[in-house]
């Protein structure tokens, strides 16, 4: 049994289609492992271990009845606690919503539930995916399965450290400005942004809009592909969802191959606050491309310079009006309704008192970049770099095909180490930003460890909108040279928990 | 850019529906001028002829026929309500323009 | 300020020149919401239509209703104003409990319409033009009631109930640009435009628009500046305005107002104030410590809309006749005067009388029925004309028995009656009731011989040469009969008896 919780999703769901394995014994399995590690992790904010055998159950059925099964029938799913799921607790890692039962799923739950993949609960998250290690939960932070002292990364801490905690093989997360891809990058897994409108938003907890998109997990290129074309394609719920065929990820994957391909390297990814092991394993990392017959081309984009203060102008606008809802009337927590206090008394206290630190200081951020008198100098001069990043990618996809880079400029650093420097914190997102103002796909896999601490270091690959193909192409093909030059999985190399 | 005042922060944080606390309000107006004097050099492209960017992805008209969908039903609607009566969401008195 | 303190309207604007905006919300009757497939049906049970987005449930998302873009791209070119190529939709953030977003999704510096007018006529048949800044889409909030003060007043309630039942129905809200040059006729030209909307919403069967329904709602700016001077005061801003008659008067009140305060010495404070129906005065809303701050940016859920040029003019092509325009057409047909338009307008009647032509009745009559008897009916019932339980083809038959001489007015008059009670059609009511004419001559003629026998003095007159005696004598055969003989043949044979022609 113990060895189904080391199987790949594509492997898992080999097994299960040809009654090697029954889905409920993937999900008992996977259930038990939680129940060994999840204490130390702390990956999960809520198991639905009824929900998961139930839908195992199902899937298992079908098979009986000899029903087509999907390609991820029966495999378990860590999903992120910012999706909504009918009946299932969802609190976006806030106490503001803690104990909220959503009458409604996301379309990402509907489009797994419907493709029998077992969701196994809900995964811890910086509050409101605000922030890059997780410690901003109202629940308490995950460890990182490496070195639980670490951060796992964030927002999507906890889906990325399930992952390598073995606890799912597959998770979901979002990314705004590197959510999926750091976090995949400090835990040495495989963490997917697709282009901006590719997986709906529909029952996603906004933070900002214009920027959010969810994504899949994994531990590996191919299970990321075959999770992506699960939960990607055009939502008529969703206005900004693309209406056009999801690009084919998974025969991408199936495929891996860099031969012939321009690759760029932006000089400004590099220099003052990155980390010398993990620049390392990006020169090798490029380096193996060329290896591999890809054209290298350094590129400049001079804006990017600027995309980090634009991020945090954008993020925290659209986040002080999306969280406006958090008001005490309708649903999550009211503090001081004692009878005498006025409903506007009540929602600010409740406010004060629901949200946590980092998402108040985003609020008024942002409530501050859009207030008349600064709209022009903030929020629309970040509007206007937006404008500039995405045309600096443009010139670069002129001349490459992908552009490449490390995922973020260090690795997992202690926990409690920049909970009070808001700033420290933002630059580990440096090189994950500029892809969400620019709505374009881009992927984080694991290039090796640092030499100075022995942690992941991640590749960030980065493809033009709705080519997010070419992730996976170029995906597969490093993921099998360098599991080829190391022998195995990176994952092997972690710590026994 | 001037730095943020803590009446300021006090003025935002009324607007943004927070109570905040005295010590709060100290620790935002630091953290808070820090950022945004960080985030201020976007303004050295506020004169340049760019248009801004609101979505990243160049969709237009994009709408739903006028057509029924089926709602919640009431009691699915209320079910998150903190307080609810008669069908209605009981709120706190709302001190409203009269 | 109590009424006493006011300075008189003639006053007022013996010194002043009145400036006015008005700010007309309109309620859509699509089927489902602005931004959610919710039903928009009225009077559901309580919260029985509502979903995730316009509940503001986390996570939901809206999606425009075509329609709603159709209707507002509709109205715009009714009221000759720009269609947009390009636009947004914009959040305007500010709290409040009926708003489950915490902002109401609006447009703001990129209204789908903008710049254009609105004719007007006025009582004495004076085009006025009207105009238009802007309209745009925006949406409706949830409907409050408060528990435990006096009388549902949101002041001294303890608590509030929500229902979002409306919350998310499709708004368009039209602003007049600044309307100068009214002088005295500022109240009348006011109530005038918001008819002439009203009339243009329903002509385009976007919304029925009823104000006493909320479907069209007025907010009402008014601000005086001296004669000669080109500034515009300070304005004052009445909110819900919500019937054509305290449109005027509010109107009226305020000039009034303003003239006292200004003629003090003292400032007009920029402020929303609340018009009150049973005495036509405004008062102060509650003064807000800070001003509003909405914080307006492009909404990043939604993305732009791009109307075609080919749409908005195939839209442009197929709009309806102009309700002005129609309404001189009908009373060229009519043949009427522009005041007894007016009054055929104030009554509602116009629908009534097109449609009871239609059914066959001549014009004359048609207005005849619908504006004397009928209206006198809807006025003593307090209800709308349109509202009454009888229809126009009713009416047209009982006009044509009339013309044929079945029936007079009076007995038309019972007819109606008859309908009005749910007797049935007038042919099946004129059967029961036994109210035709007598045109028995035998009948008639004793009737005749009767009346001249039992009126002697009278009988002298006539004979002497005072033909006008003779209607005693009528009335006399009348009251004989029943009301049921044919008046102008009783009097044919009456001077016919006395020997006397006229
Ligand atoms: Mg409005
Ligand atoms: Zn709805």
């Amino acid at each position: 049994m113990a060895d189904l919780i080391r199987l790949t999703a594509a492997e898992l769901a080999a097994r299960v289609a040809a009654g090697d394995v029954s889905a409920v014994e993937v999900a008992e399995a996977h259930l038990a492992r939680i129940d060994a590690v999840d204490e130390k992790v702390h990956a999960f904010l809520h198991v639905d271990r009824e929900g998961a055998l139930a839908q195992a159950r199902a899937v298992d059925e079908k098979r009986a009845n000899g029903e087509p099964l999907g390609p991820l029938a029966g495999v378990p799913l860590a999903l992120k606690d910012i999706f909504t799921t009918e009946g299932v607790p969802t609190t976006v890692g806030s106490k503001i919503l803690e104990g909220w039962i959503p009458p409604y799923d996301a379309t990402v739950t509907k489009r797994l539930k419907a493709a029998g993949v077992v969701i196994l609960g809900k995964t811890n998250m910086d509050e409101f995916a605000m922030g890059s290690s997780t410690e901003n939960s109202a629940f308490g932070p995950t460890g990182n399965p490496w070195d639980l002292t670490r951060i796992p990364g964030g927002s999507g801490g906890g889906s990325a450290a399930s992952l390598a905690s073995f606890q799912a093989p597959l998770a979901i997360g979002t990314d705004t400005g590197g959510s999926i891809r750091q976090p995949a990058a400090v835990t040495g897994t495989v963490g997917v942004k697709p282009t901006y409108g590719g997986v709906s938003r529909y029952g996603m907890v906004a933070f900002s809009s214009s920027l959010d998109q969810g994504g899949p997990c994994a531990r590996t290129v191919l299970d990321a592909a075959l999770l992506h074309e699960v939960i990607a394609g055009h939502d008529p719920l969703d206005s900004t969802s693309i209406d056009a065929s999801v690009p084919p990820v998974v025969e991408a994957a199936r495929t891996g191959s860099v031969a012939g391909l321009r690759v760029g390297v932006v000089r400004e990814f590099r220099g003052e606050g990155f980390q010398q092991g993990v620049l390392n394993r990006f020169d090798e990392s490029v380096e193996l491309l060329r290896g591999l017959g890809a054209t290298i081309v350094e590129l400049s984009c001079p804006s990017f310079d600027k995309a980090l203060a634009a991020y945090y102008l954008i993020a925290p606008s659209e986040c002080s009006s999306n969280l406006a809802r958090f008001d005490a009337m309708r649903y999550g927590l009211r503090v001081g309704d004692d009878g005498t206090r006025s409903a506007e008394e009540v929602t600010s206290l409740t406010r004060e008192s629901g949200f946590g630190p980092e998402v108040k200081r985003r609020i008024m951020l942002g409530t501050y970049a859009l207030s008349s008198g600064y709209y022009d100098a903030y929020y629309g001069s970040a509007q206007k770099v937006r404008t500039l990043v995405a045309r600096d990618f443009d010139r670069a996809f002129a001349q490459v095909d992908v552009v490449v880079s490390p995922t973020t400029p260090t690795t997992a650093f202690p926990i409690g180490e920049r909970v009070d420097d808001p700033m420290a914190m933002y630059l580990a997102d440096l090189c994950t930003i500029p892809v969400n103002l620019a709505g374009n796909a881009a992927m984080s896999l694991p290039c090796g460890l640092a030499d100075e601490d022995g942690l992941p270091v991640g590749l960030q690959i980065i493809a033009p909108a709705l080519a997010d193909d070419r992730l996976y192409r170029v995906g597969a093909a490093v993921e099998a040279e360098f599991q080829a030059r190391w022998g195995h999985p990176i994952l092997e190399e972690a710590p026994a928990l | 850019m001037p730095g943020i005042t803590r009446e300021e922060v006090a003025h935002l944080a009324r607007l943004a529906r927070l109570e905040l606390t005295d010590e709060e309000l100290d620790h935002f107006a630091g953290q808070l001028d820090d950022i945004i004097g960080a985030v201020a050099r976007v303004a050295d492209v506020a004169a340049e002829d760019v248009p801004p960017t609101s979505h990243p992805l160049p969709l237009t008209n994009v709408m739903r026929p006028d057509e029924v969908r089926p709602s919640l039903t009431p009691q699915q609607a209320l079910s998150g309500a903190p307080a609810h009566e008669q069908q209605r969401f009981k709120v706190p008195q709302i001190l409203g323009e009269e | 300020m109590t009424v006493t303190d006011l300075v008189s309207y003639e006053d007022a604007l013996a010194s002043y020149d009145p400036v006015m905006g008005l700010e007309v919300h309109v309620e859509l009757g699509t089927k489902t919401k602005m931004f959610c497939g919710c039903a928009t049906t009225l009077g559901a049970e309580p919260n029985s239509q509502t979903c995730p987005t316009c509940l503001g449930l986390p996570g939901s998302l809206p999606v425009v209703n075509a329609t709603g873009v159709e209707s507002a791209v509709r109205i715009g070119l009714a009221l000759n104003c720009e269609i947009a190529e390009w636009c947004r939709f914009a959040r305007k953030n500010y709290f409040y409990p009926d708003m489950p977003k915490n902002f109401q999704t609006s447009q703001y510096d990129e209204p789908i319409a903008f710049d254009g007018y609105l004719d007007v006529q006025l009582a004495d048949g004076e085009v006025f033009r009207v105009g238009i800044e802007r309209a745009h889409m925006e949406e409706d909030t949830g409907k409050s009631t408060h528990i435990g003060g006096a009388t549902g007043r949101i002041h001294g309630a303890r608590h509030s109930l929500l229902d979002y039942n409306r919350a998310g129905i499709p708004l368009i809200e039209i602003v007049t640009k600044p309307i100068v040059g009214a002088g005295d006729r500022a109240p009348e030209v006011a109530r005038a435009y918001v008819a002439e909307l009203r009339e243009l919403i329903r002509a385009l069967g976007v919304s029925e628009a009823r104000m006493e329904m909320g479907q069209l709602r007025c907010d009402v700016n008014v601000s005086l500046r001296p004669h000669g001077q080109e500034a515009f005061g300070t304005r004052s801003e009445t909110k819900n305005v919500n019937s054509l008659r305290s449109v005027e008067r509010a109107v009226r009140f305020e000039i009034q107002r303003h003239a006292a305060v200004l003629g003090d010495g003292g400032t007009i404070v920029q402020e929303t104030r609340h018009f009150h129906e049973d005495n036509g005065t405004t008062t102060s809303g509650r003064v807000k410590e800070e001003a509003e701050d909405y914080r307006y940016f492009p909404e990043p859920d939604l993305v732009p809309i791009a109307p075609e040029r080919e749409w908005v003019e195939r839209l442009r092509a197929e709009l309806p006749e102009t309700p002005l325009a129609r309404r001189n057409r009908l009373r060229d047909e009519w043949g009427v005067s522009a005041h007894e338009m007016q009054s055929v307008l104030n009554a509602g009647a116009v629908e009534p009388i097109v449609a009871t032509i239609e059914a066959g009745a001549d014009a004359a009559a048609a207005r005849k029925w619908w504006l004397g008897e009928l209206a006198r009916r809807a006025n003593e019932q307090g209800v709308e004309l349109a509202s009454l339980p009888i229809t126009p083809a009713q009416v047209a038959r009982v006009a044509t028995l009339v013309a044929a001489g079945e029936l007079n007015d009076k007995l038309g008059r019972q007819v109606i009656d008859g309908v009005l009670a749910g007797e049935g059609d007038p042919d099946v009511i004129v059967e029961q009731r036994g109210l035709r004419i007598v045109k028995d001559e035998g009948a008639l003629g004793a009737a005749v011989d009767e009346a001249i026998a039992a009126n002697p003095a009278v009988a002298d007159k006539v004979r002497g040469g005072k033909t006008a005696a003779a209607g005693a004598l009528v009335g006399a055969v009348m009251k004989a009969t029943r009301g049921q003989a044919d008046a102008a043949r009783a009097r044919e044979l009456i001077l016919e008896r006395l020997g006397v022609t006229e």
